[in-house]
């Protein structure tokens, strides 16, 4: 057993997120008072109820001083944690256990970027002193890795593959025009979508996530205490989370056509809720979509298609918003934006939202369990974080 | 006495044509952005070790050293991963410097020593200059032993020193200057032919017995002369490669040198002469043993290897001659001196580990097996030599670089391992899975005065 699993025992109760996008008016202290009123409201609490606080962050700021002091939090610990592109989830992770093993009865997890002040392209990181022998590759670089490897494989014609890559992007762009919290909300035409200026390998512009800052937060506490809180709680079915060994860096094995990570992260939690066929059982998901072809990779990885389908799942519409299996129902990475720390809770409030009948004019018929996966990190070298959560 | 026992030599992969820069025919070798005397230095050397790396003392000359301060032989040494116990000179100042060294490098030999003697140069003039048109960048190295294992021997050697004001350059300049050239011609004239006259009379040899004559020099003027006092003929002065490589400093008399001895057979006599700031003169004589200690790659396969479409803007880019909008990207970040050392044989030499208990490679080298899982059961595996291919690639149109798209590859080498790895002297258009490398010793960068040294792969040369 490599986790028991907390299913059924730990329940959202409130959530809050700012709209995603360039808030040149806001820092991340601004963006976290927002996402965090927005949640206090949403389970009609005050902040001093809650008794411990997570803040998930890769850049904005360090110690859990960056949001105690914003929001005047008095005597209240706060973790500030980081796990790559996975932090947001990692947050909502940690405080989800912490309310599971009886430590505190309600807990808050918190997330926040703030990106758009570096006036650099892309994202940018800081990493510890090194040797100078490290790979020089962008995100777009090495996630693009993924496209002509996954053509070759099964056969796909790279203009095929562009296409399918497109579509995916596409998609994402719909469902974001549908998303008053979205950072693009405007449809964009395949073609403009195709022929948009290269960034790395088959990747153009409009397969890349938006960079943006925003914040997004959530209110726990244990199951028996939901209704406290609010007429419509959801529930936490499965929480895994995989720290990759870097195999794919140094095995010539590895091919690029699937995240190792991934798969162990989601088996895991399909035994926890005891699901055998996610294809069918998972009525939605929000995934990581920082690249497009990351995307259709992961469809494959978490079962959702078999091994070399996903391609034409995805051309078929299966993963649309109106489709039989909506993937990224709220734009996803793609449109809605992705500020690092906030995106892992981001995607549990599009859950939040669809679970509860909210979600407006994008919402799901009658969905029962939703997924949201989050990554970390590069092919071959990745963290992976998948929940799943029903009413 | 000593000997040459093997040698090889290195010229980069671009060359800039002169109509391109406006300044006549033909063309001139060029310096990758990522590539500097130093580098070119380990590529050369390379060339000339072929493997064997048990070197008593390295000597390394260039007139453009990549530190003013701080031993690029130390840096040349370790990426050729020769011993900590090597002794090492460096030497520059006067693009004689290169003869004086293979010169020292005999007389260090002689006393029983593995003599690594690397010469380089990135010649840089300033725009519109002769230095710009007619400079050239490249490498030579050779080892030098005793006679036993000489493919040429030295013979005879003469030298001069003169102190003029011909070409010179103050620390702070940019570009190198030159006097009138008929003032250094007609001072150094006599010198030269004193010293070439010398060095035959030691030899024993008459200047009619020359296979070879190699005539180099900072002030051409002043070798013009020479033939006709030495009653040469034309068919015996070797070409000096204007034409299509340029000048390279210090490493111009041995790259002329290794291209006659390419050719050369057994009882050949090669007289090569190099005058600036004075003169050396040496007499080779080329043994039956010649055969053995060429290197893999000719000059004439060097000079053929090539691209030619390099535009002037881009070579003053490379050159920081010309100001250029940067990427909307921050700065690489300065390597930091104590994880450089720590992982030095990674690093400078390439070299990797390999798992004691199933052979997996890993690279860089690490403490835990990432496929038995065996704990400090590694052991080091050098890398540097081991072809490769590429795995996977993409053209990296974000990344930071002075030749962007970067073209990252997943490489994989025979034999096992496997790592991310920036290509080199390659058309974006080329690159395909598969696709055949060897490994390139290079700068990635330079940051805050710090050059980041590591290994990049290029498509086999």
């Amino acid at each position: 057993m490599a986790s028991n699993g907390i299913c059924d025992r730990v329940a959202i109760v409130g959530m809050g997120c700012t709209p995603f996008g360039e808030h040149w008016d806001k820092g991340a202290d601004d963006l976290l008072i927002d996402a965090c009123n927005d949640a206090f409201s949403s389970a009609q609490i005050d902040k001093d109820q809650i008794d411990a606080f997570w803040l998930g962050t890769i850049g904005s700021g360090i110690s859990g001083i960056t949001l105690s002091e914003p929001l005047k939090l008095k005597n209240k610990p706060v973790t500030r944690l980081e796990n790559m592109c996975a932090t947001g989830s990692e947050s909502m992770r940690n405080a989800a256990y912490a309310v599971a093993s009886g430590a505190y009865d309600l807990v808050m997890a918190t997330g926040v970027e703030k990106l758009k002040d570096s006036g650099y392209s892309g994202l940018v990181g800081s990493a510890p002193v090194g040797d100078g022998t490290e790979s020089s590759m962008t995100a777009p670089a090495t996630f693009s890795l993924l496209a002509p490897a996954y053509a070759k494989k099964y056969g796909v014609e790279e203009a095929q593959l562009k296409d399918v890559l497109s579509r995916i992007a596409w998609k994402n762009h719909v469902n974001g025009a549908r998303n008053p919290k979205a950072q693009f909300r405007k449809e964009v035409p395949i073609e403009k979508i195709k022929n948009s200026p290269r960034v790395a390998g088959m990747f153009g512009i409009f397969d890349c996530s938006g960079v943006s800052d925003g914040s997004a937060a959530a209110i726990l506490c244990r199951a028996e205490d939901a209704h406290k809180y609010t007429d419509k709680p959801i529930f936490i079915k499965a929480l895994a989370f995989t720290s990759g060994d870097a195999e794919g860096y140094y095995s010539q094995d590895y091919d690029y056509t699937t995240f190792t990570e991934v798969v162990q992260s989601s088996q895991e939690a399909y035994k926890q809720a005891g699901i055998t066929n996610p294809r069918e059982e998972v009525s939605m998901a929000e995934v990581h979509d920082c690249f497009t072809a990351t995307e259709l990779v992961l469809m494959e990885d978490m079962g959702f298609s078999p091994r070399g389908t996903a391609w034409k799942d995805a051309l078929d519409g299966r993963f649309d918003g109106d489709g039989p299996q909506p993937v990224n129902p709220d734009g996803g990475l793609k449109s809605f934006g992705h500020p690092i720390g906030a995106s892992g809770l981001r995607m549990m409030y599009e859950m939040w939202l669809q679970l509860r009948g909210e979600a407006g004019e994008r919402q799901i018929k009658d969905p029962k369990i939703g997924l949201t996966h989050n990554l970390g990190g590069a092919p071959g070298r990745c963290v992976s974080f998948v929940s799943l959560v029903g009413v | 006495m000593s000997g040459i026992a093997r040698y090889g030599t290195y010229l980069p992969y671009y060359r800039l044509q002169r109509t391109a820069i406006g300044a006549g025919k033909g063309e001139r070798a060029v310096a990758s952005y990522d590539e500097d005397s130093t580098s070119m230095a380990v590529e050369a050397g390379r060339e000339a070790l072929a493997g064997a790396n048990q070197i008593d003392t390295l000597i390394f000359t260039t007139l453009s050293p990549a530190y003013a301060e701080k031993l690029n032989a130390a840096t040349v040494g370790s990426a050729l991963d020769l011993s900590g116990s090597l002794r090492s000179i460096e030497l520059g100042a006067s693009s004689r410097m290169g003869l004086s060294a293979l010169l020292l490098g005999a007389d260090i030999a002689a006393s029983g020593d593995q003599v690594l003697v690397c010469a380089a140069d990135v010649s840089v003039g300033a725009p519109g200059g002769s230095r710009e048109t007619t400079g050239g960048d490249g490498a030579a190295a050779f080892v030098r032993g005793s006679d036993d294992d000489a493919i040429a021997k030295l013979v005879g050697r003469a030298s001069a020193t003169a102190e003029l004001l011909d070409t010179y350059r103050v620390p702070s300049d940019r570009f190198p200057k030159q006097w009138e050239e008929r003032f250094g011609a007609d001072i150094m004239a006599p010198v030269i032919q004193d010293v070439a006259t010398r060095a035959l009379k030691a030899a024993g040899t008459e200047p009619t017995e020359l296979k070879a004559v190699i005539l180099d020099g900072a002030n051409p003027r002043a070798l013009a002369g020479l033939p006709r006092a030495l009653g040469l003929k034309p068919e015996q002065l070797a070409d000096n490669l204007a034409a299509d490589v340029g000048r390279i400093g210090t490493a111009h008399a041995g790259l002329l040198l290794a291209r006659a001895l390419d050719t050369a057979s057994a009882g050949d006599r090669i007289l090569v002469v190099s005058a600036a700031d004075g003169c050396d003169a040496a007499i080779f004589e080329v043994t039956s043993r010649i055969a053995e200690g060429r290197p893999a790659r000719s000059v004439d396969h060097w000079r053929g290897s090539k691209s030619n479409e390099l535009p002037y803007n881009t070579y003053l880019k490379w050159r920081g001659v010309l100001p250029f909008e940067p990427p909307r990207r921050p700065d690489p970040d300065r390597p930091g001196a104590p994880p450089s050392h720590r992982h030095l044989r990674w690093k400078m030499g390439f070299v990797g580990s390999r798992c004691n208990a199933c052979g997996a490679v890993h690279l860089p080298p690490q403490r835990t097996c990432v496929a038995c899982g065996a704990v400090d059961e590694l052991k080091d595996e050098p890398m540097s030599s081991v072809d490769c291919k590429v795995a996977t690639f993409t053209l990296d149109h974000l990344a930071y670089s002075l030749q962007p798209p970067v073209v990252a590859a997943v490489i994989d080498f025979d034999g096992g391992g496997r790592c991310p790895c920036e290509l080199t002297d390659v058309d974006p258009a080329d690159v395909e899975i598969g696709l055949e490398l060897e490994m390139s010793f290079r700068n990635l960068f330079t940051v805050q005065g710090v050059h980041n040294y590591f290994w990049k792969a290029r498509p086999r040369r």
